[in-house]
């Protein structure tokens, strides 16, 4: 077991390694003349030239490289371009915000698909047909235009719900509750129905194994069998769709947090490309793929828990 | 997700998908709101009332008129016009980030299919690391690199989308790489990329279509969303531009957001509605057999009510069947696989089902448990077992006979045990729900019938998962499981089929002794006459759903009645002498 926690560690730091070193490259070549973008056309070319040396941005790209990872390793993302605050502080500040939000959505969408997509497999007919049209559905309608829709229905006519605006959980978990529930309903409608799409097959697939037949010669109860056996052996395909669906829901969270004014990784994300904040972006990218290569981690180490066979890989 | 779709090389693929399109009212539909897109975006400059950016200072945020006929957006320029000219933009880039990644994703999964090693694994990888990425966020962290161009944008989208092709191409290309007629290709000196080109891009071909439809979708949303979030070329009219501007004025003109989104909406859904037709088409073209709607009912009841109140039974006959027919639902309607058996079981006997696969006397005993594969049901006639007509008993009473009276051990141990549990909660879950006993009483149980059945460590087996016991020690726990709560009839499916020869006289031996042991009747499918001469008391022989002959096992051995049980007695003698076989000297009526 400790083998295997040590073996998926350093392939997601080969991974993570990888993949900021090349983001890196890409980024900062092209912020060559960032110095002119931030002062203006009027400055002078002295005002440029020092703000390059401060940036670091006149010593090679390789220097710049590994000074920039000397760095990141400690913890250090460096200095924002546009703000002067810290990027980790930044970051520190807008992660916990876009955390909340997708683990609620995912957490809701875990939630609803399972039961729509047992309950596919089990019933069929009517059941099977809805989910397939909700999923075609929910594949076509773009997220933030539901998120559009749901503000124009439940913010602008019904007030029901706040427009904009995010409320801390810390603060007040009723308005947190009340902030976050229309985002989370634009971020699950997409992924809901395809989520349990995936679901009724793994069950279907493992509801016509040769166990379940001999399960079900033995007098076990279907409850059971299907709760017990199917769900278990239906777990692995299960969660390698909402890792997916996990990393679709950070996408889709940058422009949900647009939409609806949060203040959270996707704003800061979508300021920073806008404004071309290099340190913030890479600090992100850093985060990002930080973030997804813990849920794999977790993922695969579910997994190793529900089947046994992994675990003596 | 990696729904592998299995292909079939069909004669003319491409002809079948058009017609199947055609004949669906979904695919004409989808069909002709893509139709009138792409004349949209190709027609623009012709058929749009306004040019996009003309500016009528009066309509800003204006309501519908002659000229504007969806109203005016918040610079007072043509909505409608707008979204006829954004159709070009956003399929257009569609069009970039799909055939980037189709032509990178195929080329790189058959490489990796075909040749395989060192280039699949690197592929494999960075294919991985692509999809660990959230896509939007890297396209906004490139956006500077990239420029305001959002058809470079759409050019690096298809980088990320490519390893969806590329799996699905290797899977696919793996799957046929070894067939026998890529292989006899192989054989007569085809060169590869011939190979390549002539069988296995004619397999691949239909699931990648289905693919670029599903993909073209994304694309379409994805494009959107950046120009939603102002990462596009403010001067081109696009449709998640468009969405930008009406949500900025969504206090004073609301349904301006109802138009672009819309037009995403159904192009995007035309897409996978195209997408699922042809899935669908392939699947029924490809699996000739059960339809994918008839698996669904799996632990719902399929049974009909067909129970006729037969004569009584005499009191020494447990099992009474008589004219069974068992029908599968298929897209060409019911097939029967059982046509009309008859079948008597005495207490106390061991009764041979014997006959070659596909002669329907697996289906027969499993109608007896009434655990048919979905889609299959009992048709007609009787099965009557101590007395209890089964065929019209719903799953709830099916239930209570099951493991208590009723037991079954199947052909393949591996599959038969569920590998996610312990092998000792496997037996002691079915004793607890049978028999009602404590799980420390379940447990004494089990472990005595391990040490019953031969293995030699029960503690170690009833601990060991599935995967961690040998193929013989598997089927010994599937038997313990079976016999375990007592049952007065044993159901047993080519039990000994999967083992090694050595193993198989041991097993048959083992259920011997239990049978004696727990004064059960068994029913002995094989299609081994060895197995039927060792065990069985009386035989029936099966074919296409019939019984052709049965009879006590002395008299079939040496007086076969059936020319089909002389020629399956023939073709056993080759490789074995069943002990009191003597060739028939008489030619009998054939029964």
């Amino acid at each position: 077991m400790l083998g295997f926690l040590l073996r998926r560690l350093g392939a997601a730091a080969i991974l993570v390694f990888v993949l900021t070193s090349l983001t890196f490259v890409l980024v900062f070549s092209s912020a060559q003349n960032a110095a002119r973008n931030i002062l203006g056309e009027s400055a002078s070319q002295e005002q440029v030239d020092a703000l390059n040396r401060e940036l670091g941005l006149d010593q090679p790209l390789f220097v710049q490289y590994t000074t920039w990872l000397g760095k990141a390793v400690t913890g250090n993302l460096g200095k924002s371009w546009t703000s002067n605050e810290q990027v980790a502080s930044a970051i520190a500040n807008r992660l916990p915000v876009t955390l909340s939000m997708v683990i609620t959505a995912i957490t809701v969408m875990t939630i609803i698909s399972v039961l729509l997509g047992v309950a596919a497999a089990v019933y069929g007919g009517w059941l099977d047909r809805l989910i397939q049209f909700i999923s075609v559905l929910g594949f076509s309608l773009p997220n933030f235009w539901i998120a559009l829709i749901l503000v124009l229905t439940f913010a602008v006519s019904l007030r029901w719900f706040p427009a904009t605006g995010y409320v801390p959980l810390t603060r007040s978990l009723y308005g947190w509750a009340g902030s976050l529930a229309l985002p989370v309903a634009a971020l699950v409608v997409g992924g809901i129905a395809s989520a349990a799409q995936q679901v009724r097959g793994a069950v279907i697939d493992v509801l016509e194994q040769d166990y379940i037949r001999t399960l079900r010669a033995r007098g076990v109860s279907p409850a059971s069998i299907l709760f017990r056996h199917a769900l278990r052996n239906a777990t692995p395909p299960a969660l390698t769709v909402l890792s997916l669906q996990f990393i679709a829901l950070l996408s889709g969270a940058v422009i949900i947090e647009r939409v609806f004014a949060i203040p959270g990784m996707g704003s800061l994300t979508v300021d920073a490309s806008l404004s071309g904040d290099t340190p913030v972006i890479m600090g992100i990218v850093i985060v990002l793929v930080l973030l997804v290569s813990l849920v794999n981690l977790l993922i695969d180490l579910a997994n190793a828990w529900v089947n046994p066979k992994v675990r003596l890989k | 997700m990696s729904t592998s779709v299995s292909a079939s090389p069909s004669a003319n693929p491409s002809k079948g998908a058009l017609r199947a399109v055609l004949h669906s009212p979904l695919g004409v539909a989808a069909s002709l709101v893509l139709v009138v897109m792409v004349s949209a975006a190709i027609l623009a400059p012709f058929i749009a009332p306004n040019n996009p950016g003309n500016v009528r200072l009066d309509m800003m945020n204006g309501a519908a008129d002659a000229s504007y006929w969806l109203g005016g957006d918040s610079g007072g320029r043509d909505i409608f016009s707008r979204l006829l000219f954004a159709a070009r933009n956003t399929l257009l880039g569609a069009l970039v980030a799909v055939g980037v990644a189709t032509i990178l994703g195929v080329t790189t999964g058959l490489i990796a299919g075909y040749f395989g090693r060192t280039f699949d694994f690197v592929a494999g990888w960075v294919s991985d690391a692509l999809m660990a990425l959230p896509s939007l966020i890297v396209l906004l962290a490139f956006f500077k690199v990239l420029g305001s161009s959002v058809y470079l944008s759409m050019a690096v989208f298809g980088v990320m989308l490519a390893p969806g092709f590329f799996r699905l191409t290797r899977n696919l290309v793996m799957g046929v790489r070894n067939e026998l007629y890529v292989d006899a290709a192989r054989v007569s000196g085809l060169s590869d990329a011939r190979i390549i080109a002539r069988h296995i891009l004619l397999v691949i071909r239909a699931p990648i279509v289905i693919q670029i439809a599903i993909v073209s979708g994304v694309a379409i949303v994805i494009q959107s969303g950046l120009e939603f979030l102002g990462l596009g070329d403010p001067r081109t009219p696009t449709w998640g531009g468009m969405l930008q501007d009406a949500f900025a004025n969504i206090y004073v003109a609301p349904t301006s957001i109802l138009w672009p989104g819309l037009a995403i909406s159904l192009t995007v859904a035309s897409l996978v509605l195209l997408g699922n037709v042809l899935r669908d088409w392939m699947q029924k073209s490809s699996s000739g057999g059960h339809g994918a709607r008839a698996r669904a009912r799996k632990l719902a009841a399929n049974r009909v009510v067909t129970g006729q109140s037969a004569a009584p039974l005499p009191a020494d006959t447990i099992l009474s069947i008589s004219d069974l027919v068992v029908g599968y639902e298929t897209a060409a309607g019911l097939k029967e696989v059982v046509k009309g058996v008859s079948l008597d079981l005495k207490r106390g006997e061991t009764l041979g089902l014997v006959g070659e696969s596909g002669s329907g006397k697996t289906q027969t005993a499993f109608s007896i448990l009434g655990l048919l594969s979905s889609g299959g049901r009992v048709v007609s006639g009787s099965i009557l077992f101590d007395g209890q007509e089964l065929t019209g008993l719903d799953e709830a009473a099916m239930h209570k006979l099951r493991g208590k009276r009723l037991a079954y051990v199947p052909q393949e141990p591996m599959s038969n045990l569920d590998p996610a549990f312990r092998i000792g909660f496997q037996l002691v879950e079915p004793m607890r729900t049978v028999l009602g006993i404590s799980e420390a009483e379940a447990r004494k149980r089990a472990l005595a019938l391990l040490a019953r059945v031969g293995l030699p460590d029960p503690m170690r087996a009833f601990n060991a998962y599935p995967h961690e016991i040998s193929g013989g020690m598997a089927q010994r726990v599937l038997i313990a499981g079976a016999v375990s709560c007592d049952p007065d009839l044993l159901i047993a499916d080519e039990p000994t089929t999967a083992l090694d020869v050595t193993v198989q006289a041991e097993v048959l031996q083992l259920l011997r002794d239990l049978k004696e042991e727990f004064h059960m009747s068994v029913i002995l499918v094989t299609h081994n006459f060895g197995v039927v001469a060792d065990s069985c008391d009386r035989v029936a022989v099966m074919r296409d759903g019939r019984v052709v002959e049965a009879a006590d096992v002395n008299s079939l051995f040496t007086n076969p009645q059936h020319e089909y049980t002389k020629m399956l007695l023939g073709s056993t003698l080759e490789n074995s002498t069943p002990p009191a076989y003597v060739p028939p000297s008489l030619t009998g009526v054939p029964a």
